[in-house]
């Protein structure tokens, strides 16, 4: 006769509950051990389903062909800084469904709730059907993409040449596993009235003149502030601006990590300096507090993107009159070295719409849609193709033009060695940022400081 | 052997209903399917979502598996490089200077907010919904007030000092590591200080009035009656509220996210963030999972200590 517990842990008589009673273990303790022992026995068979992706880094390849029946997509995308990025990407977006009739749902998510959503739904195999997130997230994984190379060049011919940073960004042994949107270009946002009484009748193009004007401008009351706190954009842009300005890097062309080299250490020796002239509190800075800041009066300058300036026009005005805009200056090693948030479409291998999905792309980088969204905009997304940094648009106002070649000027986080999960995983992990910040505080000598990121650098980077 | 429609009562294990008795009989007379049928429930929601998410940490913690690459066993290497690594080590302390200051502070708080409850006061119904807010309260809209409260520029805190001529620029309350600290340590003390008080209420008003009338016949003092006579007789409940108080605090994660994200430079990062750093934001899924694995020894440590201790009545 079979007992019906001999689908589960065996059942006890009620004599022997009585007994292990009599022992101390209660009912609630067996119901523990119950579920434990499930638990162990289910554990086998869902260990070996929860192997992670497959080995190897090639994209999906979907050929292209007609929007699929019945699709609908659902696009995870990183929430507005400019009210008009907003409005304009819903029109646009009802527009294509309008002629496709593909419904676009979209999730307006925080900036730093994006890249876990996005790397999550990558790993589990479900959710959006693409997404927009930042950097070098589809770095992470893109054996659970499509290939994008066709879109890629649809996209190339009606918008001009790809620019070399944006399209490294973009591509994995040679393929396109993800579709640029563009920088959020950060520069520098000043007061021109206060310079001036400052002495500065522009902005610096050199770190050594960037150094004097700070003292300056702290001197007189009106001093700068640059965020160094865990926060996706401000923070990384200046810190690795600043060490490659140096010579420095995480690391080389070939994967040597090469934090703790002189370069490095220079660049940390004038973040001490530099920092000893920023307004208190930037430890704790996110990407909203230079804003904040900013508008009310407290900053003589700051780097951001666009949106101070927009946001000033109308919440400010009087401090949007005296806001001139400049680009990062240049370091001893003698050229641009500026680090933007690069932002790019990807699509998960898993959508059963890959067709849709790529239609959904090229309409919006099409010049009809991304012209008048990035000039909506006013500028908040620096184009990553030639022919949109030619729009009249960018030079309409001086306050625009510093951001126009953002995405063409841009290195790529890891510079100079290779993108990938490493270089990712670095910049979540916000060596670069807490190694500057560590030396601008005072809280750790810059030697130290380059020896500590080397550490968590060589843990990364798996050497 | 022929079906048999007697039921068998209920207690009596002398083996199952026979064959050929309708399964409604045997269910209502089987003592031993009720139960089972009856914790089926709680288990599979104990395997779903404590078991199986468990031993999947574990599996992870003794792997490589990122977000891109399938995992190898790696045995104890992530564990190895964690213990050396001073950014680990650094959420180790804060995480137990979170835990032991937190708890002392919401104890000595708690039981002074329970001591003024427990009188003869006017709103007696009023103050204790009131004080309950700030633990009814979600802890990321809490977070975020305070997170405004403590900014570097635009403090309330700050302005009222400035204002009064008390200090005479605004207080780095994020930024600077200890000050951080002593922030969110503040704001775990004001959000877990209810949770204490309205346990410790609850364990005043069970202490019999004859034992204080009798300790004041004997011309104990009002600290004296305090020590000798709430204080055992709050033990027990003391232990309880103490324990879940280091469980919820020791694996805190939404207000030090919400308020610090673990900055500055990792000054307020505890277990449970940096864990989801490694893990989520950076892809390192085996690296955030054996950051958790901490975690866990040291809570099961604090729930057998206190079970023991209660259940034997050592406290």
């Amino acid at each position: 006769m079979s007992r019906d517990g001999d689908k589960f842990p065996p059942a006890l008589h009620t004599s022997e509950l009585a007994r292990m009673a009599a022992s101390g273990v209660s009912r609630r303790s067996l119901l523990r051990s119950m579920g434990l022992g499930v638990g162990a026995l289910a554990a086998g068979s869902l260990l070996s389903a929860c192997g992670g992706s497959s080995a190897g880094g090639a994209p999906k390849v979907v050929k292209s062909g007609p929007i699929e029946k019945g699709a609908k997509l659902k696009l995870l995308r990183w929430s507005a800084f400019v009210d008009a990025d907003q409005t304009y990407w819903d029109k646009h977006t009802k527009a294509f469904t309008q002629k496709t009739g593909v419904p676009v749902s979209i999730d307006w998510e925080t900036w730093t709730d994006v890249q876990p959503k996005a790397a999550t739904a990558a790993h589990v195999g479900s959710g959006p059907d693409l997404a927009i997130a930042f950097y070098d997230t589809p770095q992470q994984f893109p054996d659970k993409l499509i290939d994008l190379s066709d879109v890629a060049d649809d996209i190339s011919k009606e918008a001009g040449a790809w620019f070399p940073t944006p399209q490294k960004y973009g591509q994995s042994n040679g393929k396109w596993i993800a579709i640029p949107l563009g920088a959020n270009g950060a520069e520098w946002n000043y007061r021109v009235s206060w310079a001036q009484k400052a002495g500065f009748s522009e902005f610096p193009k050199d770190t050594d003149g960037l150094l004097e004007f700070a003292k300056a401008m702290k001197t007189d009351g009106h001093p700068i502030g640059l965020a160094l706190g865990h926060a996706v954009g401000d923070a990384n842009t200046w810190t690795h601006w600043l060490v490659w300005a140096f010579g420095g890097m995480t690391v080389d062309s070939n994967g040597n990590i090469a934090v703790n080299k002189d370069g490095t250490v220079k660049a940390l020796e004038y973040a001490k300096q530099f920092g000893d002239q920023m307004i208190s509190g930037v430890a704790s800075w996110d990407d909203s507090n230079n804003n904040k800041a900013y508008l009310a009066g407290q900053l003589g300058a700051t780097s951001n993107g666009i949106s101070i300036y927009y946001s000033a026009q109308s919440d400010a005005p009087d401090v949007a009159a005296d806001t001139m805009t400049a680009e990062f200056p240049i370091g001893p090693v003698g050229k641009p070295t500026q680090f933007h948030q690069i932002s790019q479409f990807m699509v998960y291998a898993y959508t059963p719409y890959p067709n849709a999905a790529k239609e959904y792309i090229k309409f919006m980088m099409a010049p009809e849609q991304y012209q008048p969204w990035m000039v909506a905009s006013e500028g908040y997304v620096s184009p990553p193709l030639e022919n949109y940094t030619q729009d009249p648009f960018w030079t309409s106002k001086p306050q625009y033009t510093p951001y126009r070649d953002a995405a063409k000027n841009m290195l790529w986080d890891g510079y100079s060695g290779p993108m990938g999960i490493q270089s990712s995983q670095a910049l979540a992990d916000y060596v670069v940022v807490d190694m500057v910040a560590r030396a601008a505080t005072g809280q750790q000598s810059p030697k130290d400081s380059a020896n500590q990121a080397a550490a968590q650098l060589k843990r990364i980077y798996g050497v | 052997m022929a079906a048999t429609t007697e039921e068998v009562p209920i207690g009596r294990t002398g083996g199952s209903p026979g064959p050929g008795v309708p399964w409604r009989v045997k269910l209502r007379n089987d003592s031993r399917l009720a139960a089972i049928l009856f914790l089926l429930p709680a288990v599979l929601i104990l395997v779903g979502l404590l078991g199986y998410p468990l031993v999947l940490g574990v599996w992870l913690s003794l792997t490589n598996e990122t977000l891109a690459e399938s995992g190898q066993f790696v045995g104890l290497s992530n564990f190895t490089y964690l213990v050396q690594d001073p950014v680990f080590r650094t959420a180790v302390f804060n995480t137990v200077l979170y835990t032991v200051v937190s708890i002392f502070f919401k104890y000595i708080l708690g039981m002074a907010l329970a001591l003024l409850l427990n009188r003869k006061l006017r709103f007696k119904g009023l103050l204790r919904a009131v004080f309950l807010l700030p633990w009814v309260v979600p802890t990321v809209l809490s977070a975020i007030a305070w997170w405004w409260i403590f900014d570097s520029q635009f403090s309330i805190l700050s302005w009222i000092g400035i204002h009064m001529g008390l200090i005479h620029h605004n207080i780095n309350f994020l930024g600077s590591p200890w000050n951080a600290r002593w922030s969110v340590i503040a704001v775990d003390i004001w959000r877990g200080t209810p949770f204490f008080a309205i346990s410790l209420l609850a364990g005043l008003q069970t202490v019999p009035k004859s034992l204080h009338e009798a300790a004041d016949m004997d011309g104990a003092t009002s600290w004296q009656r305090f020590r000798h006579v709430t204080l055992p007789m709050l033990s027990g409940i003391t232990a309880i509220v103490v324990t879940f108080s280091a469980i919820f605090t020791f694996s805190d994660f939404s207000l030090v996210y919400s308020i610090t994200r673990g900055g500055p430079n990792n000054a307020t990062h505890l277990l449970a963030t940096l864990a989801y750093q490694e893990a989520i934001q950076g892809g390192n899924l085996s690296e955030g999972a054996a950051i958790a694995m901490f975690i866990v020894p040291v809570l099961f440590a604090v729930t057998l200590l206190t079970y023991f201790k209660v259940s034997r009545r050592k406290w």
